[in-house]
């Protein structure tokens, strides 16, 4: 009996539990004994020239080593131009010291461009003096006006980068899209707001040089990437770098590769020959790490009357903020997956870049997905209200049929398995949505106060984007008959190390607790990817499935060895971890015999997998919100959710992610939102204003099981990581104006705040 | 994220702590459960020089009757208030909204004291104050003297307090009708009122309305001349100036005011 | 002041936040900072059994009481308080980074609430902020600490 497919608590709790995790300020290595503390001090206008900056106050301060600023980089190689065309399709780009017209200094030069901006760095002996000496930096700045709104970029007034001639970074806009022959045809301009990840724990990074060699902790997704990065921003050898991810505490693809200021910091300690650590405040992670999302969609839907869809246009404008570190990626997704789990004839997508005085965009839970399914997801809604027909009836009537598989779709996407109207009709079910709708319409006709709005949301996604990149997987049988998994993988929560242990104990019978699984130090696994892209168990899990499968063959050979028969009669009884000779059990040998056989080669495998392609999750949610309509309160009171993400290996693990997924979703369509002023001042900067969710805005959630497995891998497996929040949030923002649409509301724009809500019922009210 | 340096100064009584503050003039601040304070220094938006720590002087954390009326010690903390048997019964409307404040940790430490004299127009306690009629306790180094609710909130985040003056105790007389509510709308539960509403009986005070805590006059003279609660609710806005923000603007107050009221003197009546 | 059980003394800045206190200078860097305006609860930790928030109390204001934070929960042998346990049986954490302040918090509200509701759970945890686990699993491991009966 497979332990996969069980329910395992995780190993990776107990210490968490007890000891706490060692996140980078919490390490006490010998390495940084003594090192010095980095404050930055950041720009506080959206736009502003610098004409100075004086630092003599601050380094009479006490406790400071130095401050430093772009003119003290000159001992790093300038950056290389950007490539041609942007970053290669399907990889995650990482930030990078980009050069050509659209520059990001590492420090700012000349001028800033969005509140939170590095200027000058500040080291001092603690933290507490850091604070006050970055407070006595003074910088003048001559502020420029600044640019918060899309229409304001695109219209031009006033250019960011004044020798690009424009705002706009990369533009593929839509074409007019093929609306002859429908009956109805509904369009709209929607917002899919910025919001920030807010990880728990937000940037940190500590370096050392010794001897010309450069450590660096970061808190970051992807230790070997980061390395490489830095390799290429210093202009040394790779082997002169070691990175190390010790705990990380989330990231939400915000900590993919690592960050310009990590960067910094480690140019800092060469510079200064210092040991150095560098941990951000709450404050200064909400302006300086990338914010998700911020696009505009301009949609159009049209179809019959009895319900067809048979053409869907979306337009997108992305607000990459104040630098294009991402350039055309994060929309190209959100094309590349506009037409979701539909089958629409003809589908129009296009987008436009374009650079606001804010903080940068970059991937965020999702990545240009959430923004797809959001836009498609409000426009089946419109078109349903159009022509009068429940929402979920329509998608039903538009969902690829099971029978289609693989699909190509119009946008260029190749789906490879999916049960679309089997996921809806689950969750409809599951919901009992019949009974929801009865019940929203008594509220209706008793004209409560308190009326009941229910969302549907149907979904695909794509994760293992970029599965070329593929993942890294060495598994070794030590000769005491333990496992030693280094893994390319880079867990920040997800659980890796309990998931690696039971693909160890599945494939070769070494108990969980003889699994050692090893990641994040590139000093053990010098080339991995890293997880982001929900790619982790798809690649990396199935890299250790392969080695393992590896390591079996190898010991078969030794055990037949050892025991003078031929390979073919050779059985792993996977139950007792033993070799034997089929029908003699009295033959058995443990893995640390056979490992002990295998000499000094040891018995062990590398394994670097790549899948043909991407796969696809897909899933329905049903919200059911409340909405009290004299105040514009929403109240999210069920989620249920259907998330097919193939076959399920740890259902303690998957739901886990489901659950996080649906609460970020949630939390986009109800209260999340970075706002700024028109200088670009953000109104939102500390946590008392950005209204991350808590557990009072939640409720429980309803998750029913689906593992509709794929072929695009041995295991069967897709990624889980993002779908809930790319079903969550259309279904929270469609459940909110599904309350109040008997009054005459169309659409609410997210967050679906109370003032929002209210506004709309008031502005629907007086239209009648 | 760290407070500007300080001079940190303990008092073990009230007589010290009065002396200490006198000593730090202007520059010096009380901390009591540091809940408002520490916050703002946090974010160097205050800056004193010297702390006066009193939040030893246990003989200012008390609920009891007093000569007819309730005496809450302004050192006691919310979570004491809220859990206060005595206030359940008398001050059900006080044990509510303490109970609301913030979250369970800060409730553990902010006091009643600490948020009268803070007086952030948002906070839940002032409008409470006002509402019941309360009569503040101020010792300071002339002598005691008492400042009755209506005249203790004089602005933004100001008091009628003088510098150096200590508030002791906060004295609420029995209310005369029975019937409470507390009306507190938020985007969160852990978010300050967008807007509130504290109701005593026929006597209405609102949160976040104003620069300080207000009564809603109006609506207290529409009832007092007979008109139903729901009519008299109609009135709530009227005298306010409502300040606008990210979460709603001036109409949008207005509006929730109204509604507000009326449900406060709908739960409160059901109450009675 | 104490800290789980054991007297501590040290001369710090007058400034000096519990936080810091326990972190940098007694050692127990279980505790994390996750904000600078009282609002996530990461640095939860007991004061004389009461959750508070160690970022919003100064290191001089603890002088003289006792500070319990995760690290002291576990029993002398090694095994884990209940609540701890309730956390790895519901799977209540993932990155782990907000666990030690929600355990507290937690820990805190059974001892006034022994038998909560999942409502007042939800209430009970309104200060603590976690971004990865959605609270549904941290709200099973409170309700199932609390079925146990022995949450004290």
């Amino acid at each position: 009996m497979s332990i996969l497919g069980t329910r395992v608590v995780r190993i990776e709790d107990p210490r968490l539990l007890t000891a706490g995790g060692t996140y980078v300020d919490d390490l006490r290595v010998p390495q940084l004994t003594g090192a010095a503390r980095v404050t930055f001090v950041r720009s506080h206008h959206g736009h502003a020239l610098i004409k100075g900056v004086d630092a003599s106050a601050a380094l009479a301060a006490p406790g400071v080593i130095a401050v430093l600023t772009y003119q003290d980089i000159n001992d790093i190689p300038p950056p290389p131009p950007p490539p041609e065309g942007g970053p290669p399709p399907g990889s995650e780009a990482a930030p990078l010291p980009m050069g050509g017209v659209w520059q990001e200094p590492l420090l700012a030069v000349d001028r800033v461009r969005f509140v939170g901006e590095p200027v000058a760095m500040v080291l001092t002996d603690d933290s507490y003096q850091g604070e006050d000496a970055a407070e006595l930096v003074s910088v003048d700045y001559e502020p420029l006006p600044a640019i918060v709104e899309p229409a304001d970029a695109l219209a031009g007034q006033t250019l960011l980068f004044p020798d690009a001639g424009s705002n706009v970074v990369v533009a593929h806009p839509a074409g007019d899209g093929a609306f002859d022959g429908c009956d109805v045809v509904v369009g709209r301009d929607i917002v899919n707001q910025r919001v920030a990840p807010v990880p728990m724990e937000g940037r940190a990074a500590a370096a050392m040089w010794v001897d010309g060699r450069l450590t660096v902790w970061v808190s970051t997704q992807n230790a070997q990437i980061s390395r490489f990065v830095m390799a290429g921003a210093f202009g040394v050898d790779p082997d002169a770098i070691r990175v190390v991810a010790p705990d990380v505490g989330g990231g939400f693809g915000a900590k993919v590769a690592i960050d310009r200021d990590a960067i910094l910091v480690a140019w800092a300690a060469r510079h200064t020959g210092r040991a150095l650590r560098w941990v951000e405040t709450r404050s200064e992670n909400l302006v300086g790490m990338t914010h998700g999302r911020a696009q505009q969609h301009s949609i159009k839907i049209g179809g019959t009357r009895d319900g067809r869809v048979l053409a869907y246009r979306l337009d997108v404008v992305q607000d990459t903020g104040a630098y294009p570190r991402m350039s055309g990626f994060l929309p190209t997704l959100t094309n590349l997956m506009a037409v979701g789990p539909y089958d629409i004839a003809h589908v129009e997508v296009g987008y436009r870049v374009v650079v606001t005085n804010t903080t940068p965009i970059a991937a965020y839970r999702g990545a240009g997905r959430p923004e797809a399914t959001a836009a498609i997801e409000r426009a089946m809604d419109l078109f349903a209200r159009a022509i009068g027909m429940d929402p979920a009836e329509v998608r039903r009537r538009n969902l690829v049929p099971s029978d289609r598989f693989p699909y190509q779709t119009p946008c260029g996407a190749h789906y490879d398995s999916g049960d679309y109207v089997g996921a809806l009709d689950k969750v409809l079910a599951g919901s009992g949505y019949a009974g929801l709708r009865a019940e929203q319409a008594r509220r209706r006709e008793r004209g409560d106060a308190v009326q009941l709005g229910i969302g549907v949301a149907s979904y695909v996604e794509i994760t293992a984007a970029d599965a070329d990149n593929g993942e890294t997987a060495r598994v070794v049988i030590n000769g005491d008959g333990t496992a030693t998994v280094y893994t390319g993988s880079s867990p920040h929560g997800q659980g890796h190390y309990t998931a690696w242990s039971m693909l160890v104990q599945s494939d070769l019978g070494i108990p969980m607790d003889k699994v050692t699984v090893l990641h994040g130090d590139t000093d053990q696994i010098p080339l991995a990817t890293g997880t982001y892209a929900s790619r982790s168990l798809q690649l990396g899990g199935v890299a250790v499935h392969k080695a393992d499968l590896e390591v079996k063959e190898q010991a078969r050979r030794l055990a037949a060895d050892m025991m003078e028969a031929s390979e073919a009669d050779l059985e792993l009884d996977i139950d007792r971890g033993r070799w034997h000779v089929r029908g003699d059990p009295g033959s058995a040998r443990t893995w640390a015999e056979v490992a002990s056989h295998a000499g000094r080669e040891g018995l062990a495998a590398a394994v670097h997998f790549t899948e043909a392609q991407p796969t696809f999750p897909f899933g329905s949610h049903v919200a059911v919100a409340e909405v009290d309509t004299e105040t514009g309160k929403v109240t999210l009171v069920r989620h249920v959710t259907v998330d097919d993400a193939g076959i399920v290996v740890n259902p303690v693990l998957t739901e886990g992610q489901r659950h996080g997924g649906i609460a970020q979703g949630a939390a986009q369509a109800l209260l999340e939102e970075m706002v700024y002023d028109a200088d670009g001042n953000p109104l939102t900067g500390t946590l008392a204003d950005y209204a991350a969710i808590t557990a009072t805005e939640l409720p429980s959630f309803e998750l029913l099981e689906s593992e509709t497995p794929t072929p695009i891998n041995p295991l069967g497996v897709k990624g889980i990581g993002e779908a809930g929040t790319i079903g969550a949030t259309p279904a929270v923002q469609n459940a909110v104006i599904d309350a109040v649409s008997h009054l005459g509301v169309r659409h609410i724009d997210m967050p679906t705040t109370p003032a929002r809500v209210w506004a709309a019922i008031k502005e629907a009210r007086n239209s009648q | 994220m760290i407070p500007a340096p300080f001079t940190y100064q303990r008092a073990g009584s009230v007589d010290e702590a009065l002396s200490l503050a006198a000593q730090g003039g202007e520059d010096a601040k009380f901390l009591a459960g540091g809940h408002s304070l520490l916050p703002l220094m946090k974010l160097r938006l205050a800056v004193p020089e010297v702390l006066v720590d009193i939040g030893r002087l246990s003989e200012l954390s008390y609920v009891r009757e007093d000569n007819g009326h309730i005496a809450v010690g302004a050192l006691t903390t919310h979570h004491d208030l809220a859990n206060s048997s005595l206030l359940g019964g008398e001050l059900p409307l006080l044990a509510h909204a303490a109970g609301q404040v913030g979250d369970p940790q800060i409730r553990h430490r902010g006091t009643i004291g600490g948020s009268l004299v803070h007086s952030d127009p948002a906070g839940d306690l002032p409008a409470v104050i006002l509402v019941l009629d309360a009569t503040l306790v101020a010792r300071g180094p002339s002598g005691s003297r008492e400042i009755p609710a209506g005249e203790f909130f004089e602005g933004l985040f100001e008091t009628a307090l003088a510098p150096g003056e200590l508030l002791t105790e906060i004295r609420i007389p029995r209310p005369a009708q029975a019937g409470w509510s507390f009306q507190k709308f938020t985007k969160r539960a852990i978010d300050w009122a967008i807007v509130g509403a504290a109701v005593q009986g026929d006597q209405v005070a609102l949160v976040h309305m104003g620069s300080t805590p207000l009564r809603a006059s109006a609506v207290e003279q529409a009832l007092a001349g007979g008109a139903a609660p729901a009519e008299a609710a109609a009135r709530a806005a009227d005298g306010t100036s409502p300040p606008e923000d990210i979460n709603a603007d001036r109409e949008y107050r207005e509006h929730l005011a109204r509604v507000l009221v009326a449900r406060g003197l709908a739960e409160a009546r059901s109450r009675a | 002041m104490t800290v789980n059980g054991k007297t501590v003394d040290a001369e710090v800045p007058d400034r000096t936040l519990l936080v810091h206190l326990l972190r940098d200078v007694v050692g127990l860097t279980a505790t994390n900072v996750g904000c600078d305006t009282t609002s996530c609860g990461a640095c939860t930790v007991l004061l004389d059994g009461q959750s508070v928030k160690s970022c919003t109390v100064l290191a001089a204001q603890a002088d003289g009481h006792q500070v319990t934070t995760v690290e002291g929960l576990a029993n002398g042998d090694g095994e884990m308080h209940p609540v701890q346990r309730a956390f790895h049986a519901e799977h209540g954490l993932q990155c782990g980074f907000c666990t030690p302040g929600m355990v507290m918090a937690a820990v805190s509200l059974l001892a006034e609430n022994p038998r909560p509701t999942e409502e007042q759970v939800r209430t009970g945890l309104e200060g603590n902020l976690c971004r990865c686990t959605g609270y549904h699993n941290i709200v099973r491991a409170v309700l199932a600490a609390a079925e146990g009966g022995d949450s004290q």
